[in-house]
């Protein structure tokens, strides 16, 4: 079963429900999008994450209720170099779709989404933990995995796999 | 809730208010590895619990970073010790569909006959060690009794009791071995009867009832939002199963129940595991009954899928493959993929980006008991200090996994 190619052009998109409910809600919020092996990805800017979430949960055709996951991905040495990756699940649509949010490393901050689904408490702290960004408005945001005197951020890509610091 | 928590200082004025520090963990028989609990109490009552984990974390993700794509699959078995097989498939899941691989028919209906013995397996666990943190001690014994009749057959099938590492991208190590289907059959014959000796012993009796009804209650609402899935979401009420809603594998060709309640105690929670239980052997039943006889065992991809033993001894070319793939692996077409799949606790799911080499560029395991943690302050404030034990249990939590 050879791979379909990846579609990235937003108005090849358009018929997927996520993205044309997006776009009719605030087409300057989306920073792309990407269809690849059956998987949607949207790319939302860093400042609409908070609302770009509330909106998907509360629309009542998508019903994104329950949020799965929430990872980070290092692209050392380039810029923008952190995308903080959110699984989300639709429960009563069976469907999911990812969001992605691009941060510099210079200012790795984003808003938490806690206030909207509250299952990134521990997830959040995990990134912050690992990749060292930091979430506003976070209730607790402390090392979770690590010790808490422990020096750097061990999933960044300039962080040895072995060897002493 | 689990969420307006402020952090728990220890040193406190001694006679400042009324309440006191316990530290439970992280060396606790009750919850089942090193999980530390800090709980501030007021007499018996819970006022704030707060988990606190990380005792157990390895760093597998950023180990798999330096590691072959094949070289990650043993690493997989060590996150959730009790699912070794759950973990390999939910990897290799993933990996394939990076590569856009098709699995042959009865390398899939293997994978799924040992994912639902592997999910007895961790139930069995689960029933025995849950029972014995209430006071139960028998049912323990029984049920691991019957565990070691799995372990035996994981045993013959790859080698190991424990740390299996029997799948592979593109299908399965080797073939099963010689009798192995029909000592399968006659442990699917037996096993219904041993739930029922579990449930002469639990499901009325009037202490297990006492200890575990309308414990530790949870609703569906706050199940969804703190993100608790499988057996711990479903007996909240919400009816969601992977393996039906999402089939993976050729979950789709099975007949099964997803057995949920609405009830939300630490009591619904048994039942939904024991009638689990029941709907695995079923699986398992009709894998054998329509297990394809003969047939490939992996994908026809000679340069992902390693070659056979004696075709390395006669052929040049599986020989120059071999070598190819063991010293350099196999590049994986740029891209990325969430795989998810129902662990016998809930939602495991692998994201894995690759940059087109041979090594993952990143791996991330999204683990049930991780998630599931999460719900445990919501089940136990403002409740009695002796229902945490049974709260733990019902959440069926695995350090390994939650700490990776």
């Amino acid at each position: 079963m050879p791979l379909a190619p990846a579609i990235t052009d937003i108005e090849q998109l358009k018929d997927k429900p996520e993205v044309a409910a997006l776009l009719g809600w605030n087409a300057d919020a989306l920073d792309g999008a990407k269809f690849d092996r059956n998987e949607l990805i949207v790319w939302i800017k860093r400042d609409q994450l908070l609302p770009a979430a509330q909106f998907l949960r509360d629309h009542a055709e998508l019903k994104f209720n329950f949020l799965s996951d929430v990872t980070c991905v290092d692209w050392y040495p380039s810029e923008p170099r952190f995308e903080v990756v959110y699984q989300l699940l639709s429960i009563p649509r069976k469907s999911r779709l990812r969001l992605k949010v691009k941060l510099n490393s210079d200012d790795a901050r984003v808003q938490s989404v806690i206030s909207v689904w509250q299952s990134c408490n521990f997830f959040e702290r995990e990134v912050f933990d690992l990749f060292g960004i930091t979430f506003e408005g976070h209730p607790y945001l402390k090392r979770i995995m690590m010790p808490e005197d422990w020096k750097g951020h061990p999933l960044r890509k300039d962080y040895p796999v072995e060897g002493y610091r | 809730m689990a969420l307006t928590q402020t952090p728990i200082t220890i040193e406190r004025e001694p006679g400042a208010d009324r309440t006191m520090i316990l530290n439970m963990g992280p060396q606790h028989p009750s919850t089942h590895g090193v999980l530390r609990l800090v709980v501030e109490i007021d007499g018996e009552t819970i006022v704030r619990i707060m988990p606190d984990i990380g005792y157990l974390h390895t760093g597998i993700e950023k180990t798999t970073e330096a590691k072959f794509y094949q070289q990650v699959v043993p690493l997989t078995d060590r996150i959730d010790y009790l699912c070794p097989m759950t973990n390999n498939l939910a990897y290799c899941l993933a990996v394939e569909k990076l590569l856009g691989m098709e699995i042959p028919k009865r390398a899939q209906w293997i994978r799924v006959m040992l994912n639902e013995i592997t999910r007895i397996n961790s139930h069995l666990v689960w029933l025995g060690t849950h029972a014995m943190d209430i006071g139960a001690l028998t049912v323990f014994l029984y049920c691991f009794r019957e565990r070691e009749d799995i372990l035996r057959l994981f045993e013959m099938v790859s080698g190991q009791r424990m740390m299996t590492s029997y799948f592979r991208i593109g299908g399965l190590a080797v073939d099963l071995p010689l009798n192995f289907l029909s000592r399968v059959k006659d442990f699917a014959d037996r096993f219904p009867s041993n739930i029922d000796q579990y449930e002469n012993l639990l499901t009325n009796n009037p202490i297990w009832m006492n200890r575990l009804k309308g414990v530790a209650y949870m609703s569906p609402e706050d199940a969804v939002a703190l993100g608790a899935t499988g057996p711990t979401l479903r007996a909240s009420g919400v009816d969601i199963d992977l393996r039906r809603d999402t089939p993976y594998s050729g979950y789709e060709n099975f007949k099964f129940n997803v057995p949920t309640s609405t009830v939300g105690d630490v009591y619904a929670r048994y039942q939904v595991r024991v009638q689990e239980l029941r709907e695995s052997i079923g699986i398992v039943q009709q894998c054998l009954e329509g297990m394809p006889e003969a047939g490939p065992i992996k994908a026809d991809a000679p340069k992902i899928v390693l070659p056979d033993r004696e075709n390395m001894k006669t052929q040049m070319e599986s020989l120059i493959y071999h070598f190819k793939i063991i010293t350099e692996g196999f590049a994986v077409p740029a891209g990325e993929v969430y795989s998810a799949i129902e662990s016998p606790r809930g939602e495991m799911g692998y994201y894995i980006v690759s940059d087109g080499t041979a090594k993952p560029y990143r791996v991330h395991m999204r683990s049930p008991s991780f998630a599931n943690l999460q719900a445990l302050p919501a089940m136990c404030e403002g409740r009695l200090i002796a229902d945490v034990v049974a709260a733990i249990g019902s959440i069926d939590i695995v350090l390994g996994d939650c700490d990776r």
